[in-house]
């Protein structure tokens, strides 16, 4: 079997985010970044069948980013996975979701994977699209927000529980397909030194636009359909009031509070 | 964008950053940095304080920090080992005691005092036939050089090994012997030219279930109440010629080559313990009130703060610059020696500091920063106490 897994650069949580003075990005500069969380569970999802299967399977990494993304794809090496791609190009900023997925589609098309992985969401922008973007661009089946594969015997097909609000979906899907992993998928391993010193002498390959065959019109900022106008930050939560003393008097209190001070009551 | 709550995984410190801003850490240095810390964070620091309670050995951690490949970082990659080397052994090291100095004690022992000798002078055969092992973390190393009357004039130790034929005949005692409770592999300095001092120490590795070879008391102590330290006690065990390291006559020099190395990791737990003691004094500053105000808010608080950080900082480069010469095989000597004696001293004053900002909670069992307080105290005795390292960096200022 051929395994792609998306991974992706994303800032640490916890990292703190502040906007640049234009409100337009987030300001980079001493920003820690790490692997997705849940791109870590399709890392080890991957690895885990490739070690199942005994058959050869390979499990490529791939992300899209400038060159800092080039740690994460270390990371994934280093966890075990056998190559690794990173698709990059000066056209392809600011491009969104959509945009990201058709490029990806295009670097993953040749490759005749026969499963993608990768994290349901992405902890930094919360889009949660380029698993399915990436999906429909190629027209293969899709399943999102895995928590559970259950392969057929002769590993062309699976089940996938999905989670879904209030429970759970079981998907019947067939190969090549594409799954966006959730926690409690597995418990994802550690970068172990064997591994690090061994993705240390991988190559990593490059691609970029001309490599995908795309015009620069149609990537980045000016081939995507949405544009972000700007952020803002959350408001503060209002302070928190803790109620001291003895018990008949902190009920009394609240009671006061809530109906008098909060007007929930 | 707190999710991360989730895996527990990730709980990375930004501090890592600053670290790699101001020492140039290459990829897979960072990479060995961040298994480290999360592993430290996520298995190592959860179990600290019952351990502590308990004067449990952590022998599980062991065997998960030996399948990611921590236990053999100055094992060649022909014995099993990853051949990390000595910086990269530093990373892992100052993560590992940031959460537990027991744990930290006892990988630094097994890497640096008990494997690295037997990488360095042991023949092949017996290479063969203990690293791989000890690499996968299945023996557990330890170093005995002290005897109760041989502790800083380690030269003077009585503990002799006679040759008998294809063998050498044990007999003595070794005392305050990190490990020895579990160890499955000693790394022994014994006498075998009772006319010479330094020059009639040689080395051997000495299994543990070799026959009139017993452990004998476990010491109970201030703090690595985790780690075990206990005496080793020789009655005729007979340990085949070929474990000698290096030749006859040559042990002390192995155990002062080895020790170097060693002195580099004791200077990293100082560091590692010292950067827990900041981290919780920052995070308590940040939270505790007194007169209307955070503690943190205060100038007296806020100056030890700097000074634990400004010490911190020296330490660690210290240690990195020592760790680096070692790696390439430079003179290193008193480097890590002025290593670890600033490192301990700097982090038993960090240890002292955070208790008093704890205030009273600080002497309580319930602050980590007790155990830190407790552990840090060793780093200033062991592998060359202060004034051992004083008079070390000073013969090589004053010599000629
Ligand atoms: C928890 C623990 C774990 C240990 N683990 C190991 C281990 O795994 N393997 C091992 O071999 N050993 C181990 N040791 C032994 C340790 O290395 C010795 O305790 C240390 O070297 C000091 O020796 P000593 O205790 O005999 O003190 P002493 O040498 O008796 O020193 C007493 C005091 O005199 C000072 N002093 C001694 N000589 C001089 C001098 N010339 N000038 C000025 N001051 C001097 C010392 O600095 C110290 O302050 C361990 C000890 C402890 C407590």
């Amino acid at each position: 079997m051929k395994i792609g897994v998306l991974v992706k650069n994303v800032p640490d949580t916890e990292t703190k985010i502040r906007l640049t003075a234009d409100k337009q990005g987030i300001e980079t500069q001493g920003v820690k970044y790490v692997m997705n969380t849940y791109d870590e569970f399709a890392v080890e999802e991957a690895l885990k069948i490739r070690e199942r299967l005994q058959d050869g399977t390979t499990v490529t990494a791939i992300t899209l980013g400038p060159e800092r993304v080039v740690e994460t794809l270390r990371t994934a090496l280093a966890m075990g996975a056998d190559e690794a791609i990173h698709v990059d190009d000066p056209a392809f900023e600011g491009g969104d979701s959509l945009t990201n997925a058709r490029i990806i589609a295009r670097v993953v098309e040749p490759m005749g994977l026969d499963l993608i992985l990768g994290g349901k969401q992405g902890i930094d922008y919360d889009a949660a699209q380029t698993c399915s973007a990436l999906a429909e661009a190629l027209g293969t089946a899709q399943a999102l927000i895995a928590v559970e594969l259950k392969w057929s015997e002769d590993n062309q097909s699976l089940e996938v529980r999905r989670r879904i609000e209030g429970g759970d979906e079981i998907v019947h899907v067939k190969l090549p397909a594409v799954i966006s992993c959730e926690k409690g998928l597995n418990e994802p391993r550690y970068a172990s030194l064997p591994g690090i010193m061994k993705a240390k002498k991988k190559e990593i390959k490059k691609v970029d636009l001309t490599g995908v065959g795309l015009d620069s019109a149609e990537v980045g900022a000016s081939g995507s359909a949405t544009r972000v106008v700007g952020y803002s930050p959350l408001s503060e939560r209002p302070e928190c009031r803790i109620l001291e003393g003895e018990p008949v008097e902190i009920v009394k209190e609240l009671v006061r509070a809530l109906r008098e001070d909060a007007k929930v009551l | 964008m707190n999710k991360f709550a989730m895996s527990g995984r990730r709980i990375a410190h930004i501090r890592g950053e600053k670290m790699s801003a101001y020492f140039d850490l290459s990829e897979e240095e960072r990479l060995i940095q961040q298994t480290a810390r999360d592993f430290a964070d996520s298995e190592v620091a959860p179990m600290a304080a019952e351990n502590d309670a308990n004067g449990q050995f952590p022998r599980g951690l062991v065997e998960k920090l030996a399948k990611l490949g921590f236990m053999g970082m100055l094992i060649p990659e022909q014995y099993g080992g990853s051949n990390a080397g000595n910086f990269a052994l530093v990373l892992a090291l100052e993560e590992i005691n940031r959460a537990c100095a027991s744990t930290g004690v006892t990988m630094s022992v097994h890497n640096s005092l008990a494997s690295s000798p037997i990488v360095g002078f042991a023949n092949e055969e017996t290479k063969k036939k203990y690293l791989p092992k000890m690499a996968k973390g299945e023996l557990l190393g330890a170093y005995a050089l002290s005897e109760a009357s041989a502790g800083s004039d380690a030269a003077s130790l009585q503990a002799r090994a006679v040759k008998d034929g294809n063998e050498y005949v044990l007999n003595g005692t070794k005392s305050w012997i990190t490990s020895g409770a579990e160890a499955d592999l000693f790394v022994v300095m014994l006498r075998t030219d009772p006319s010479e001092r330094a020059k009639g120490i040689s080395a051997f590795a000495v299994e543990r279930d070799t026959n009139g070879f017993s452990v004998g008391k476990k010491e109970n102590k201030l703090g690595l109440r985790a780690s075990s330290t206990v005496q080793l006690i020789f009655e005729d065990a007979r340990v085949p010629a070929e474990n000698m390291l290096g030749s006859e006559g040559e042990g002390f020099k192995i155990a002062m080559w080895t020790l170097d190395g060693g002195r580099i990791g004791i200077g990293t737990q100082a560091v590692g313990i010292a950067q827990a003691c900041l981290d919780a004094s920052v995070s308590y500053a940040k939270e505790r009130e007194q007169f209307g105000k955070l503690i943190g808010e205060f100038q007296a608080i806020q100056w030890k703060i700097a000074d634990m950080a400004m010490n911190i900082e020296a330490a660690r480069l210290m240690i990195y610059r020592a760790a680096r010469l070692r790696d390439r095989k430079e003179p290193h000597t008193k480097e890590a020696a002025m290593a670890k004696l600033f490192a301990s001293e700097m982090a038993n004053r960090a240890a002292r500091e955070a208790v008093q900002i704890y205030g009273g909670a600080g002497y309580l069992k319930d602050s980590s920063v007790e155990r830190y307080f407790r552990d840090v105290r060793i780093t200033e005795i062991y592998e060359g106490t202060s004034e051992i390292h004083r008079i070390v960096i000073s013969r090589f200022l004053l010599k000629n």
